[in-house]
């Protein structure tokens, strides 16, 4: 019984110093003092890493899920004679929904185990320690330019993802099964508001940006540095993060759209 | 150089980004058409607006002339208040302008319809509209056609 208590207190304190130092690592990559200021070209090169080798997968499947949408949402809305609504349909489900969170997890896939096993990497093979020989701090150096690229480049990636996906709606939607493409197009602008929907996806992107990069460079930061510990790393980011983005998405979807 | 290249295409990647925005906010949004010019406000009292929500449409003659903005219950009349805020380019509407709620399509969704009557006097901020039309509950009007079945028996 007792060993029991023991266990769950044990479990407890381990993952509460866990989130201590995910927290402490954060912070001193955010807000630690800096010599050289920020680094810049540090900065461009993993926005690069982390965007820029992402739009193609983002691109591919954003189009892919809009014309999903149209398809789908066309064979049910025509039932009631209102296929014109597919405008409707498929920008509102992108903007407020999928384009986030489908965005989210295809980059927490793609790019944050990437940063995850990159930053192991570096630990394993002790680059950090010879950072920190050099009197530089790897959490400026190595952790802060990947944290600011991911918070940076998801949001980019949710708008090429929702833009493409409503584009992709319209050539199912007009160009194959011959909606209108005015009353198309016309529902779409006069359901979707800018500030409720448009704005409310981005504030969602931008902490889903957060949660991912944020996990994505603690396990990498923290693992146990041996090659199975790399692997076990990269899989908890990615479980980590898509978790926590889905149930994080749920709380602010409640918040934005749940009063209404 | 490898570098240069990288900072290009990283450039070019914002630039995509800054363009979905704009697409999203004139192609998808609208917001273009529906961004708010000078507009002044006024109120029709209803007996019923069952249905109606805020920033449901107020058109009249089917064109667009502005938006709801609030639903108040007026508890010494028992009646419902709208708030309406009309774009200022349609300042002509009379001072016996009538409402009524409307239904778009069969089951789309409420909206109030002006229209203007014969007086020189025009609304102006502040005003009251009591001429009005309420909305159609459907439950009603089929009680009311039950019951006309009975009495014709």
């Amino acid at each position: 019984m007792l060993g029991y208590l023991q266990r769950i207190g044990l479990a407890a304190l381990s993952q509460l110093s866990n989130l201590g130092r995910a927290g402490l690592i954060l912070a001193q990559a955010v807000f630690g003092r800096s010599r050289a200021g920020i680094h810049w070209h540090l900065l461009i090169h993993q926005v690069y890493a982390v965007g820029v080798l992402s739009l193609s997968i983002i691109i591919v499947s954003g189009l892919f899920i809009g014309m999903v949408l149209g398809l789908q949402g066309y064979t049910i809305l025509v039932n009631y004679g209102s296929e014109q609504a597919l405008g409707q349909m498929v920008a509102l489900s992108l903007t407020r929904e999928l384009g986030p969170v489908v965005t989210a997890l295809l980059f927490a896939g793609r790019a944050g185990s990437a940063l995850t096993a990159e930053i192991g990497l570096m630990k394993v093979t002790e680059q950090l320690a010879s950072l920190e020989m050099m009197g530089i701090d790897p959490l400026r150096r190595v952790v802060a330019p990947r944290f600011w690229a991911g918070v940076i480049s998801l949001p980019i990636l949710s708008l090429i993802f929702v833009s493409v996906g409503c584009l992709g709606g319209a050539l199912v939607g007009v160009s194959w099964l011959g909606i209108d493409s005015g009353s198309f197009w016309a529902n779409m602008q006069a359901s979707v508001s800018f500030y409720d929907d448009v704005v409310n996806g981005m504030i969602k992107s931008v902490i889903f940006a957060l949660v991912v990069t944020w996990i994505a460079v603690y396990q990498g930061f923290d693992l146990v540095p041996t090659s199975e510990g790399i692997a076990r790393a990269t899989t908890r980011t990615v479980v980590y993060a898509s978790l926590a983005i889905l149930g994080l998405d749920f709380f602010l979807t409640a918040v934005m759209f749940g009063g209404i | 150089m490898y570098s240069r290249r990288l900072e290009i295409s990283v450039g070019g990647f914002v630039l995509f980004g800054a363009l979905c925005l704009a697409f999203l906010a004139l192609e998808v949004s609208g917001l273009a058409q529906t961004r708010s010019t000078e507009t002044y406000q006024i109120s029709a009292r209803f007996d019923n607006v069952a249905g109606l929500t805020a920033r449901a449409k107020v058109s009249a003659a089917g064109v667009t002339v502005g938006r709801v903005i609030g639903i108040r219950y007026d508890d010494k009349t028992a009646a419902a208040l709208v708030d309406i805020e009309i774009n200022d380019q349609f300042a002509t509407f009379s001072a016996d302008t009538s409402a009524s709620i409307f239904t778009a399509g069969l089951l789309g969704e409420k909206y109030i319809g002006l229209a203007t009557g014969a007086d020189t006097v025009f609304l102006k901020d502040g005003d009251v509209i009591y001429d009005t039309q309420s909305s159609i509950v459907l439950e009603e009007l089929i009680g009311k056609f039950l019951l006309n079945m009975g009495s014709n028996k």
